[in-house]
């Protein structure tokens, strides 16, 4: 039934449509519409950020693994690389910083009212969208496929069972929340 | 009670990242997709291009890859405007901001230098989105939730970028 599903273009288009608005809601939600809120959690100010993403991965971090456990799911892990992941990750965190949205948020946040979101951000990413399609093929032959790491998990490139890499994450950053939590952050 | 949860001004961030990582889990059984937003610019700004420039612009070997067309990730962030223009209705959050308060307190009202930065900014997190293969969703949330090595690195390089910039400019 899922495999129909999927090959359904229209419906997966609605399907696509619909999860964003659920993402979008509790996005804005979570206040990550907000400048302030994005730009303090990089100077360890306010942690709303970090505990977003981190319950969001531990949420789906079991899911993930329970559904493709049973067959229901399949792992997409990106490719990497040391001239692609590393030199690409600095270049957006720059950005993200400067813009103080990332490419989900600036679209909630523009949505909601931000105007420099709608005007600034999400022009700027169109023209950045551009200029690396542009680059592209010299990028390609020079930086981005060096020190490749491939399209692994971490449990495969240590050889170890995921769920014993996904108990010691679980403890860790639910530590980390409680933590959080009693320094009133 | 139902009420007040739908009108609050903000959710717990951990409800928040529990919703989040369900709407992963139903994704990927549904649409075999994993939540990201960067490619979506890259398809507009091919379809742009397209419009502008005809269909040379589908030549180039990047919009190849990611073709300029509307596709389930597109719809996505389609979804997300829509997402959180409801949110910020329903919680009587909807207003005009022109610059951040805390941008503001730094550098001033000017509403040209606010959006200049902006605009500055969004293209680095294109270009860097893109040279890196994803961003704060894609590597971020849905890469590390798989345990895949390079979206690991990748949010390590989102943050050190980002929390250095940080330092030096606010």
């Amino acid at each position: 039934m899922m495999i129909k599903i999927q090959t359904n273009k229209r419906v997966q288009l609605a399907i696509g449509f619909a999860i964003g608005i659920g993402f979008g809601f509790v996005l804005q939600r979570g206040g990550v519409t907000n400048f302030d809120v994005i730009v303090n959690q990089l100077l360890f100010k306010n942690f709303t950020v970090v505990k977003i993403m981190l319950s969001a991965m531990l949420t789906g971090m079991v899911g993930v693994y329970l559904l493709r456990q049973y067959g229901l799911a399949q792992l997409h892990p990106k490719p990497g690389s040391i001239g692609s992941t590393v030199v690409g990750g600095l270049i957006f965190g720059v950005g993200f910083a400067l813009l103080g949205y990332c490419p989900g948020t600036v679209v909630a946040a523009a949505a909601c009212g931000k105007m420099d979101a709608l005007f600034g951000g999400m022009l700027g990413m169109l023209v950045g969208a551009g200029l690396f399609a542009a680059w592209y093929p010299r990028l390609e032959k020079s930086i981005l496929n060096k020190g490749p790491f491939g399209e692994r998990t971490l449990p495969e490139i240590f050889n170890i069972c995921p769920w014993r890499v996904i108990i010691v994450i679980e403890a860790l950053v639910l530590g980390l929340f409680f933590w959080l939590e009693r320094r009133g952050l | 009670m139902h009420m007040d949860f739908i009108t609050a001004q903000t959710w717990s961030p951990y409800v928040v990242g529990f919703i989040i990582g369900l709407l992963n889990c139903i994704a990927i059984v549904v649409s075999d997709k994993f939540i990201g937003c960067s490619t979506a610019f890259s398809r507009s700004s091919g379809m742009l291009e397209k419009l502008i420039r005809g269909n040379t612009a589908s030549e180039k070997p990047y919009y190849k890859k990611f073709a300029p067309e509307i596709d389930w990730e597109w719809m996505l962030v389609a979804g997300v405007a829509v997402g959180a223009f409801m949110s910020a209705w329903l919680s009587g959050s909807l207003h005009a901001v022109w610059v951040p308060d805390l941008w503001a307190k730094t550098f001033g009202g000017n509403i040209s230098l606010r959006f200049a930065a902006a605009f500055i900014g969004g293209i680095l997190v294109a270009f860097g989105a893109r040279w890196a293969g994803g961003c704060t969703s894609g590597h971020g949330i849905s890469g590390t939730m798989q345990l895949a090595a390079s979206s690991w690195v990748a949010a390590l390089c989102f943050f050190a970028g980002g929390i250095a910039t940080a330092m030096i400019l606010y």
